[in-house]
């Protein structure tokens, strides 16, 4: 399959990503090693917080996205990194057992000024569960590698 | 951690720091973000990075852990003089992340976070926003990561 370049991502075009079942242990085996506190690692302790009962770290579900988008097109894609997140917010907590689901549409794209081989696509990109309650989202901008090299401006 | 009615907009401290090693670089990078400049050294010399480095998501996620121990610290420490620890969390999410720069395998990252804005909550009364500015520095002294994020924290009992 020939690799998506800047030039094939259109505004308004949706891939949807996954699914992938969350699990009790992949949940609490990240939040040990990267957001270890209560909420993430103990039922119990979960219970008395605002969470209300065991959840995944934000971070792990921005993580989770991360690997489903990357499997899902990046791979196969001239990707070139990232500049950064518009914003990310968790709205609901993603709690073991849940499958999800990562629905990427794309806002808007725009060549580099600075790099005429290179273009920047803005992607919103959503974490759904089976019932397509958002849990997560977030609005960042990938970099590709541009099939014919704009002019330099 | 103290109050929300503690916290200063303009409290400024160090989070911790952290030296990024190859193995863990792409230890990471397989589970969440497997793109070949962070998994594979020789195609990463290939890239436009010119060497391994870690995923942003990684260097982002290191932050967290070692705001998790900078929390822990100041915990243990107001318990043994006796004082009450506030509770914190969850966030509701954070904005303005830029990754400036890579990080490459060696480097050390020096996490600060400074508090930029605080207000009670609308939709908790017992809870304060916390709003913090957080940036990641390398020991060349350039900064590589920043964002925003909000959490909440525990207000004073009298204040229910």
């Amino acid at each position: 399959m020939p690799k998506l370049h800047w030039e094939d991502f259109q505004p308004g075009a949706v891939t949807i990503s996954g699914p992938r079942l969350v699990t009790r242990e992949e949940i609490v085996a990240f939040a040990a090693e990267f957001d270890p506190q209560p909420m993430h690692l103990d039922e119990t302790a979960a219970s008395a917080t605002l969470l209300g009962g065991l959840g995944a770290s934000g971070w792990h579900s921005c993580c989770l996205l991360m690997r489903m988008i990357v499997d899902g097109f990046i791979l196969n894609s001239t990707s070139m990194g990232s500049p950064g997140i518009d914003e990310v917010r968790w709205l609901a907590p993603l709690r073991p057992g849940t499958t999800i689901r990562v629905r990427s549409t794309v806002l808007d794209t725009r060549a580099s000024k600075s790099r005429p081989d290179m273009g920047l696509v803005k992607f919103k990109c959503e974490v759904i569960d089976d019932a397509d309650t958002v849990l997560t989202d977030l609005v960042t901008s990938l970099m590709f590698g541009r099939r014919k090299s704009g002019a330099a401006s | 951690m103290k109050y929300f009615e503690d916290v200063r907009v303009g409290d400024t401290y160090e989070v911790g720091r952290h030296t990024f090693n190859a193995e863990e670089i792409k230890s990471f990078a397989r589970r969440f973000d497997p793109q070949l400049f962070h998994v594979d050294e020789e195609a990463a010399a290939r890239s436009h990075f010119g060497a391994l480095c870690a995923s942003g998501w990684h260097t982002a996620v290191v932050w967290m852990r070692l705001m998790v121990d900078h929390r822990r610290g100041m915990a243990e420490a107001a318990r043994a003089r006796g004082e009450p620890v506030a509770g914190i969390g969850p966030a509701l999410g954070f904005r303005d992340l830029k990754w400036l720069k890579p990080v490459y395998v060696g480097d050390t990252i020096v996490y600060k976070t400074e508090v930029i804005e605080a207000r009670v909550s609308n939709s908790r009364p017992g809870s304060g926003l916390m709003t913090l500015r957080s940036t990641g520095t390398n020991q060349k002294g350039e900064p590589v990561i920043t964002f925003v994020s909000t959490t909440f924290v525990e207000r004073r009992p009298e204040n229910p």
